[in-house]
């Protein structure tokens, strides 16, 4: 056999591995389901009446905009449970099995990153659902809905090669759980939920250079007016700048670790 | 005279009264709260930094909502800082369950359990240590709020808001324990953490209860924190009133009763 094949069934093992953790895990799924879906709840609920605001954007109600940023949410903490899980399997010893293994070393990487674009996907069809169900319109039709699914798997990835760089770097499952909190910072520092225009400085103009911004644009505007090409490729510039430094840093964290032990 | 000075006399060869031996060990569960503070400063810090960054965040992002008709307080932050340090006491309450659910599996609890101490005693003591200790974030997080213009409640407004933490941080700890004790397993700190977080933001805490959407409207109505955010808000966006206190008073009262009962129950029900 091949040894892309081999690596190719090492990711999927690997990845299909990640996905029943997380589901067994209390703390490793309400980040992913719990959270996102109670905030969501509770800020379309109070802050609903802001779509009344003079310069907020047409849409139909406020949790056809607010899905876009709990598919974000969601998707950040699938990329941070990532990399617990990942840390905690370095703690207990069974990465150490796996280097020892003949199999490719980049595939122990990209299984717990495939793992994690599950993840993302799962969200994505969750919130699209929750959606759905609660009366959302996607106005984009079904393109839109697989543009915004797409953005999100793939954003999944980005964030959890962070992830993965940081677990492998130090090894701790609690070092990675300490950044639960930045990503509710990087959340906020968004137009993840209201618009850029309408936030309180100097979140507002942090928010207008904050990659995530872009990323939350172009998964939003799909489902609120329809597809866009300029927000799309911004979109995807920023997805592939954060994918780029995830893979950078996990390589660097990734030869630190078989070098130190 | 003469009975009382031979009570006296015989007293410190009698056994110490029931009431002071429990106020001990109450006490020495607390201290025991405050030396895992000391010795592991860094375990503090989620439960100030959650809150902290909720306030700021909230605050970034919807601080425009003032502008809407029928808002009527003229700063969003003095609005919504009473929300983060009820937020800050739940943070805290739930992990009071977490650090209880932690003793069970390394057998800490199991050692009370054998003690001579009432069940009660022992719950007490882990609740009142999370109310002490709900104090770190509400601090925290009112401090960062005078710096960035929350405006000064007056001195009945910030005891009352301080009284309602402590009483919230109360009711989250009797909520984790009745967990912690029911599943005997961190794994159901989600369960603490989503709990008191849905309680506490089911209310009135973004905005002016007109201004809630009509399902939120109701389950705030009928949700008795409502009245422990109002009661605690109101020094930070108007003047203190007896009509706005009572409410809250009575609220966490009945959530202390019914939850710390079903903790105790949960406590009696817990075998060595």
């Amino acid at each position: 056999m091949s040894e892309l094949a081999t690596g190719a069934r090492v990711v999927r093992a690997l990845g299909a591995r990640s996905i029943r953790q997380t589901f067994r895990r209390p703390q490793l799924i309400s980040p992913i389901v719990v959270f996102p879906t109670l905030l969501l709840a509770i800020q379309t609920g109070g802050a609903g009446a802001g779509i009344e605001l003079p310069g907020f954007p047409p849409v139909q109600s406020f949790l056809q905009f607010m899905l876009a940023g709990s598919m974000m949410q969601s998707m950040m903490l699938a990329g941070n449970s990532g990399g617990i899980a990942f840390a905690v399997d370095i703690e207990m010893g069974f990465t150490d099995r796996l280097f020892a293994s003949p199999i490719p070393r980049f595939a122990i990487v990209l299984g717990r990153l495939a793992g994690t674009a599950a993840l993302g996907l799962f969200a994505s069809l969750w919130f699209l659902a929750i959606g759905l169900i609660f009366g959302a319109h996607i106005e984009g039709g079904v393109p839109g809905a697989l543009l915004a699914i797409a953005l999100i798997t793939t954003s999944a990835i980005a964030v959890g090669g962070i992830g993965a760089a940081i677990a492998l770097r130090t090894g701790s499952a609690s070092v990675v759980q300490g950044l639960f909190p930045l990503v509710l910072v990087v959340l906020f520092l968004s137009s993840a939920f209201f618009p850029q225009e309408l936030m309180i400085e100097p979140a507002k103009t942090i928010a207008e250079y904050n990659p995530f911004s872009f990323i939350v644009e172009g998964v939003r505007e799909p489902i609120i007016s329809g597809i866009d090409a300029t927000q799309t490729l911004e979109a995807v510039a920023a997805i592939a700048g954060i994918i780029l430094l995830g893979l950078v840093l996990s390589a660097r964290a990734l030869r630190h670790r078989l070098r130190t032990g | 005279m003469e009975a009382a000075t031979a009570t006296k006399n015989l007293a410190p060869n009698a056994p110490a009264p029931a009431w002071r031996t429990n106020m001990a060990t109450i006490a020495a569960l607390i201290a025991r709260a405050k030396n895992e503070l000391l010795r592991v400063p860094g375990a503090a810090i989620p439960g100030v930094l959650a809150p902290t960054i909720f306030f700021l965040g909230l605050n970034g992002v919807f601080g425009s909502l003032i502008h809407l008709p029928g808002f009527d307080s003229g700063s969003y932050e003095s609005f919504i800082v009473p929300v983060s340090m009820l937020q800050g006491a739940g943070f805290t309450g739930a992990a009071a369950g977490v650090n209880l659910a932690r003793d069970y599996e390394q057998g800490w609890v199991d050692r009370l359990l054998v003690s001579p101490a009432p069940r009660w005693v022992l719950l007490g003591g882990n609740v009142l240590a999370a109310a002490v200790r709900a104090f770190i974030p509400a601090t925290f997080v009112l401090a960062i709020g005078f710096v960035i213009g929350v405006q000064w409640p007056g001195i009945d407004g910030l005891l009352v808001c301080y009284l309602m933490v402590a009483a919230m941080a109360a009711v989250a700890a009797c909520w984790g324990s009745m967990l912690a004790l029911h599943y005997k397993s961190q794994s159901a700190a989600p369960l603490m953490q989503a709990g008191m977080m849905g309680l506490i933001l089911l209310t009135p805490a973004y905005a002016p209860l007109e201004l809630l959407q009509p399902w939120l409207e109701k389950v705030a109505r009928i949700n008795p924190v409502t009245q422990v955010v109002e009661a605690a808000r109101q020094g930070f966006v108007g003047g203190v009133t007896w009509g706005d206190t009572w409410p809250g008073l009575l609220a966490v009262a009945g959530l202390l009763a019914v939850l710390g009962a079903l903790a105790l129950r949960e406590m009696r029900r817990t075998n060595v």
